[in-house]
C-alpha cells in the first residue's frame, strides 16, 4: 500500500505520521508538497495534524485553498481514502469533504494529554480493525476541536452512523468530564457519507508505539490496509518487501514555501 | 473603495471567546455588560470597482473565505469611497 502525507507550511505531525506509516507499520510512504498537484499514486492520503498557514484566519481556512486540495477533493470525490487528523479534520470540513465545524475549546484551553475515544462504529475502512465500543487511548493537541454542527446535520450523523469515535472514561462512558473540548454529542471522529472520507482530533500516529505509551492508534493505521488490502489486492507483504525502514534522516521536505 | 466586513458566530452557536470577556467585564463591576459576542473585522481595499460590481463581489468574498457559513455570519458596509 502506499500512503501520501500532505505537507502544508506549518504542518508539524507530518514526520510522525510518515515515520508510523513507513517504520511501524511498514507501508511505502511519500510525502505530498502543498504547491504539487500531483498525488503520486497514492491509494490513502493523510492530512496530518499541525498549524497549516498558522491557523490564520480559521484553523485550515487557507490550506483548502492550495493545489495540492483540488487533487485531494478529486481524489475523495473518486471513492480515494483520505483521512484527517486534528489540523487536517478542519481543513477537511473547510473543504466541504467533511461536515461540521471546530469552535474554541470549551474551557479556552490548549489541550494536549491522553484521552479516550469510543469506537462507535467499527464498520468503516478507518475502525475495521477494532471492536465496536471498543475504548482507545489516543492523545489530543488543539485548541479547536469543539465539534460543532446545526440541530438537522447532528441527527443526520447520528441517524446514517457517521459518528466514528466519541469522547469517553477508560470505562467507555460518556462522562461530561471525558468530553474536554465540549464538543457535541462528545464528536471525535467522523466520516462522510460515502464512507472514504475521515476526520478525527485525536492523533493516532502518537500512540502507535507501546513506548510511546500506547499504540492504540494503529487500530486506524491497520484499518486502511485492511480494507486496501481487500479492495486493490495489494498485498502486506509485497509493501513490506519494497520498504525499508526509514530512521535518519527522514526524507527532506523539498519545496519553497 | 474600502469596504468594512464584521463576521461574528451565529446567535445559536456559543461563543466561549464572548463568554470569557464578558466574565472578566463582570468581575471588573461593569454590571450593565449583559452579553458579549466575539467576532472578526477585516478592511478591504478594493481598485477598479464600481459600486454595484463590490456589492456582488464583497458577500461573495465573505461567504466564500472569510466567514464559515456553519457557524458564521457577515455584515459588511463600504468605509470609503
Amino acid at each position: 500500500m502506499k500512503f501520501g502525507v500532505v505537507v502544508f507550511p506549518g504542518s508539524n505531525c507530518d514526520y510522525d505520521t510518515f515515520h508510523v506509516l513507513q517504520n511501524v507499520m511498514e507501508q511505502e510512504t511519500v510525502f505530498l508538497w502543498h504547491k504539487d498537484s500531483d498525488l503520486k499514486d497514492v491509494d490513502c492520503v493523510v492530512l496530518p495534524g499541525g498549524f497549516s498557514y498558522g491557523d490564520y484566519l480559521r484553523s485550515g481556512a487557507i490550506a483548502r485553498f492550495s493545489p495540492i486540495m483540488t487533487e485531494v477533493k478529486k481524489f475523495a470525490e473518486a471513492g480515494g481514502l483520505v483521512l484527517g487528523i486534528c489540523n487536517g479534520f478542519q481543513i477537511l470540513q473547510e473543504v466541504g469533504l467533511l461536515p461540521g465545524a471546530m469552535l474554541r475549546n470549551k474551557n479556552l484551553k490548549f489541550l494536549c494529554q491522553h484521552v479516550y475515544i469510543r469506537i462507535e462504529n467499527n464498520k468503516t475502512a478507518f475502525s475495521r480493525a477494532g471492536r465496536k465500543n471498543q475504548v482507545l487511548n489516543i492523545p489530543i493537541a488543539h485548541f479547536d476541536g469543539n465539534f460543532y454542527a446545526p440541530p438537522e446535520m447532528l441527527s443526520e450523523l447520528e441517524r446514517k452512523n457517521q459518528i466514528v469515535f466519541r469522547y469517553c472514561d477508560e470505562q467507555g462512558q460518556l462522562t461530561e468530564e471525558a468530553n474536554l473540548n465540549g464538543s457535541l454529542h462528545h464528536i471525535a471522529g467522523v466520516i462522510n457519507e460515502a464512507g472514504n472520507v475521515l476526520g478525527m482530533m485525536p492523533h493516532p500516529e502518537r500512540a502507535s508505539e507501546k513506548i510511546l505509551g500506547s499504540d492504540d492508534g494503529q487500530v486506524i493505521f491497520e484499518s486502511i490496509i485492511n480494507y486496501l488490502e481487500k479492495k486493490t489486492g495489494k498485498g502486506r507483504k509485497e509493501a513490506r518487501q519494497k520498504v525499508k525502514p526509514v530512521v535518519s534522516p527522514l526524507p527532506p521536505l523539498i519545496g519553497n514555501l | 473603495m474600502k469596504v468594512r466586513i464584521l463576521v461574528s458566530l451565529k446567535p445559536s452557536v456559543l461563543d466561549p471567546q464572548g463568554q470569557a470577556v464578558k466574565n472578566a467585564l463582570l468581575t471588573l463591576g461593569y454590571d450593565a455588560v449583559k452579553d458579549v459576542r466575539q467576532g472578526k473585522v477585516f478592511e478591504i481595499e478594493l481598485q477598479n470597482i464600481d459600486r454595484q460590481t463590490a456589492e456582488k463581489l464583497v458577500p461573495e468574498i465573505a461567504d466564500k473565505v472569510l466567514a464559515n457559513p456553519i457557524i458564521e455570519k457577515f455584515t459588511w458596509e463600504i468605509i470609503e469611497g
